[in-house]
């Protein structure tokens, strides 16, 4: 014992005059650190309702609960997350996986209630406290956990796409298709979105298993397009994949095509083991494209014989005459068409209903009949002088290339309109060496094609002209009068106008800035419509056909009996996806109405495949 | 048998003479459980002659929670939130060995930022431990004031934690693949605003605590772990360094930024209890240093996490790892197994309180003063919650 060691802890007291450590104020009014997970916060508005914070609780804290606010919008499940305070231990990874960065947690963290059910809540719909705590935990910038951005496509370079008529979507390596379907976190809401409802999380979670026959039986339930849709489908799934929010969309529609891609045709019988009996029923299809053939496929399924009439040398409609091969090589739209004809569905070809065989005499035949002849009329642009030999419509030009014939382009050509159509007949001219500049009346934003397309068709050199309105066609001194080489147009800049109402802004013609252009020839490609001559006018009156559209009833039908439509000219959206599903829908109507009995008011659709 | 430490295996393992507890001459008498965290939640049951303890049993049972089965129903990414749990007053260095492990499985290589925060965390939770073990390690030998100033102390790293993971105790921060965010703004200034205050206060306890007669006198002597107890009991962290092992895996086989951080292993000559808890305190200092030189250190920008799977179905290839960390107990590991499913199909925590603890402790208490026997508990250092688990 030394005497420092006896004097040195009395040193303690020293500490009695100094600022003590402890506060006076009461613990409850120290507020967390500003990013301290606390009470959670939900911006409903943001929230899409996918779930991934359910799935991710270890503590199963998180339930997804309808509110009915949310119900029936689009890209939302309508569900929100509900907490239960009695098993959640703030670990925040609900707010680190959020995809909409909706969720996130206030610094708040003492709470008293008498009440323990008030423990158990809707964020951002229950009202607590603390929902409007700007502080708190949120997920941090440059954290993930998963990834955020997609696997790159491989495509061919513009300088070589335009060469030929190559396929110009390389496609996905088993690897790369791996890790793209890894991104989807299966919240569902692409299948609420698809119109055909594909069950888009179980064939991505084939991938990942690596099991693609699983994954083309789960297609074919419904959808009898894969290798078609998985190329150009417009995947209405992508633009409200909450992955997208915040990063970009699963390459829902390159997973689709990876796995047709991984199964080779003559598998098919095997894999999907479709079994056709013989209902006793005859159904006649009017038109081989998307709709008419995927209804011959599900009727087949259930055992009707089904004969479709088409009025062309072969099938698939718009998908072959209309799609241009490099973006729906044939050999994979024969894959998905030969299939469906190899169920023993009868295909009359170059048979023109109206002129080879009569509409009523189908109607007497056969027990339904089902429309699906699409929009396959070009529209006019009303503009003086458009009959000119050298205005071309776009359809017809994309026509002529698909079967393999000279569009007689020229080497410098307009291209009037903004869809798809336009897209493509641009893109087709440029792979026929033409100088291609694309007319548009509104923007480039505004323009209804694909994106993809729209940039696409950039990249391999066609010139977008924004804002620009045909006024008028001119006739120029062609050397030989009766076969014209050029035509002149005259357009005129237009200036966008907000909508007083609120629709979308309008372009409004400038007099005074016309401009006058030559070109080897003008192609027009601003839209289409129906052509249903085949129909005797007085049925016509009796179908309700309005501008040539039908509106179709719950399953397909049409004001009269046996009469069932579907595609483009019976929805609204027009393209492939939603005639394949009116046809599928169609096939689901006329079961039903060939066989009442065996359906009761329980029934769901799913039943009737 | 051989020994890697050369020391003499000339230890005497046999079952002690049974007590003849129907003579009359001796008492049973349960120490613990009690008072959770230091030396509580476990007991020992003490055989004492007089007021000397003749025979000691290591009793444990009381915090089992069954967290190495919980991990094979839980994902990958969900388990993170579990193991924090495993030492409740370091659960930091759980996150970094759980991560590190399925990093190495998943072939994960962490970013750089990652790597000097991780180092950083560890380091705040050593000193956040250290400070409360000093509280438990004077209160234990009756003196009441230290504790105040070192759980105070304790307090104010735990602010620290709570800006930087948005938790005071389980911190969450350390996450597989990286951590969860990078350093909020005027964190530094605060850290070492804290960590002079703390380096300020250690002198007042060295002061008052160390340099003391009461002190010395209880437990110089006590609870002395010789050399040759070193590999036969598995004797790691401080307990062993203090009879003079530099042994120290930041040292010895420096994982994330430890070596490119200036420190020496801090050695002892006689493990007894004063001398054990002399060298925490030196190392209590040594941790304030490294975290300020983690501070001059760290990057400031570039991502803290690498690029991750999908979390939601992450899977992990077959395959085996053992990982380690140094605690402020000593060797702190991981054994990981995944078979290539989306669960891991087991793992083993090894926690240094284990052995210290149990046979360790059963051996020490033989021939100690009833008065003592709390201190020597917590002078071994002993987080019952990482023996069960």
């Amino acid at each position: 014992m030394n005497l420092k060691d006896l004097l040195s802890p009395f040193f303690v007291w020293q500490r009695a005059f100094e600022k003590p450590y402890t506060t006076i104020r009461p613990t409850l009014d120290r507020p967390g650190a500003p990013a301290y997970r606390g009470f959670h916060i939900n911006i409903t508005e943001t929230c899409v309702g996918c779930g991934s914070c359910h799935e991710i609780c270890q503590n199963h804290a998180i339930d997804m609960v309808a509110v009915e606010e949310f119900q029936g919008r689009r890209g939302d499940s309508g569900l929100r997350p509900r907490f239960d305070y009695g098993r959640c231990c703030w670990c925040g990874l609900c707010v680190d996986i959020c995809t909409a960065a909706s969720l996130r947690m206030s610094n708040e963290y003492a709470w008293i209630s008498e009440d323990p059910t008030s423990f158990h809540f809707t964020a951002g719909v229950d009202a607590k406290p603390w929902q409007d705590n700007e502080l708190g935990y949120r997920r941090a910038e440059g954290y993930h956990l998963y990834p955020p951005k997609r696997i790159e496509m491989e495509m061919l370079p513009a300088a070589e796409s335009v060469k030929s008529f190559d396929e110009v979507v390389k496609g996905y390596s088993a690897e790369q298709a791996k890790k793209e379907a890894d991104r989807c976190v299966e919240c569902g809401i692409c299948v609420a979105t698809c119109p055909a409802h594909m069950d888009v999380p179980d064939y991505i979670h084939s991938i990942r298993d690596g099991d693609y026959e699983k994954g083309l039986q789960l297609m074919y339930r419904t959808n009898p397009f894969p290798a078609t849709c998985g190329r150009i489908c417009t995947r209405q799934c992508e633009t409200v994949c909450p992955v997208g929010i915040l990063g970009e969309p699963v390459a829902i529609r390159w997973l689709k095509r990876f796995i047709v891609d991984q199964v080779d045709a003559k598998d098919y019988s095997r894999i999907l083991n479709d079994q056709t009996g013989d209902s006793g029923h005859k159904i006649a299809i009017i038109g081989a494209g998307p709709g008419g053939l995927s209804a011959a496929y599900y009727l087949r399924k259930q055992g009707h014989a089904v004969t479709i009439f088409e009025s062309q040398e072969t099938a698939g409609g718009m998908l072959r005459y209309g799609v241009p091969s490099y973006r729906l090589p044939d050999a994979d739209l024969d894959k998905d068409i030969n299939y469906i004809v190899s169920l023993g569905v009868e295909v009359k070809y170059n048979t023109r209903v109206g002129k080879d065989i009569q509409f009523d005499t189908l109607l007497q035949e056969y027990d339904a009949v089902f429309l699906s002849t699409g929009l396959s009329v070009p529209s006019n642009m009303r503009i003086q002088g458009e009959e000119h030999p050298r205005v071309l419509s776009g359809l017809q030009v994309l026509a002529d290339v698909a079967s393999g014939r000279d569009p007689g382009i020229g080497k410098k050509v307009a291209v009037i309109g903004g869809g798809n159509v336009a897209m493509d007949a641009a893109r087709v001219s440029r792979r026929f060496g033409a100088d291609v500049t694309i007319l548009y009346r509104r923007r480039i934003t505004d323009m209804p094609a694909d994106l993809e397309e729209i940039h696409e068709s950039q990249e391999e050199g066609c010139v977008i002209v924004e804002q620009a309105i045909p006024v008028e066609i001119l006739d120029i001194d062609n050397v030989d009068a009766d076969n014209p080489k050029q035509v002149s147009i005259k357009w005129g800049e237009a200036e966008m106008v907000n909508d007083p109402t609120g629709g979308r802004p309008r372009p409004v013609l400038q007099e005074d800035r016309m401009h006058v252009e030559t070109y080897d020839c003008v192609i027009s490609a601003i839209g289409q419509s129906s052509n249903l001559d085949y129909i005797p006018k007085a049925l016509q009156e009796q179908l309700a056909i309005e501008w040539g559209k039908f509106t179709p009833g719950e399953y397909q039908h049409t004001t009269m009996q046996k009469v069932f439509v579907g595609g483009d000219f019976a929805n609204r959206t027009a393209d492939a996806i939603s005639a394949i599903e009116d046809g599928h829908h169609a096939a689901r109507g006329i079961n039903r109405f060939l066989n009442p009995d065996a359906y009761t008011e329980t029934d769901t659709d799913t039943q009737v495949n | 048998m051989k020994l890697s430490t050369g020391h003499s295996a000339a230890l005497d393992f046999a079952p002690p003479e049974p007590v003849d507890m129907a003579s009359g001459k001796y008492v049973r008498l349960w120490q613990g459980p009690q008072h959770p965290g230091i030396t509580g939640n476990m007991s020992l049951e003490l055989i004492l002659d007089g007021d000397t303890i003749i025979d000691c049993k290591t009793h444990v049972g009381y915090l089992h929670r069954g967290f190495e089965k919980l991990m094979e129903r839980r994902t990958f990414i969900q388990n993170f939130t579990v193991v924090c749990r495993i030492a409740v007053p370091e659960p930091t260095f759980n996150e970094y060995l759980y991560s590190h492990a399925v990093e190495t499985l998943s072939g994960i290589e962490v970013p750089e930022r990652a790597i000097w925060l991780r180092t950083m965390n560890l380091e705040l939770m050593r000193l956040a431990s250290f400070l409360m073990w000093i509280g438990g390690m004077s209160g234990a030998f009756g003196q009441y004031t230290v504790p105040n100033w070192t759980l105070a102390y304790r307090d104010f790293v735990l602010d620290l934690f709570e800006e930087m993971t948005g938790a005071r105790i389980y911190h969450m921060y350390i996450v597989p693949g990286g951590v969860r965010a990078g350093l909020p703004d005027g964190f530094e200034k605060r850290a070492r605003d804290i960590m002079d205050g703390a380096e300020k206060m250690l002198d007042q306890v060295e002061r008052v605590m160390f340099n003391n007669t009461v002190f010395k006198a209880r437990s110089k002597g006590l609870g002395i772990i010789t050399p040759d107890m070193i590999d036969p009991y598995g004797i790691v962290g401080p307990n062993a360094r203090a009879c003079g092992f530099a042994r120290d895996l930041r040292k010895d086989e420096p994982y994330l930024a430890y070596d490119q951080l200036d420190f020496e292993v801090i050695t002892g000559s006689d493990s007894d209890a004063y001398e054990r808890a002399y060298l925490r305190l030196q190392e209590t200092r040594q941790c304030i240093n490294l975290i300020r030189q983690c501070l001059d250190k760290a990057p400031t920008d570039g991502p803290f996490q690498a690029d991750m799977p999908n979390v939601l179905h992450w899977k992990i290839p077959a395959g085996e790892t053992y990982v380690k960390a140094e605690c402020t107990r000593g060797e702190y590991g991981y054994y990981m197994v995944t078979d290539g499913s989306e669960l891991v199909r087991r793992v083993h925590v090894r926690g240094p309180s284990y052995t210290h603890a149990i046979a360790v402790m059963e051996r020490l208490a033989v021939g100690c003063n009833i008065a003592d026997i709390a201190g020597l508990m917590v002078s071994l250092h002993n987080y019952p919650p990482e023996i069960e688990r």
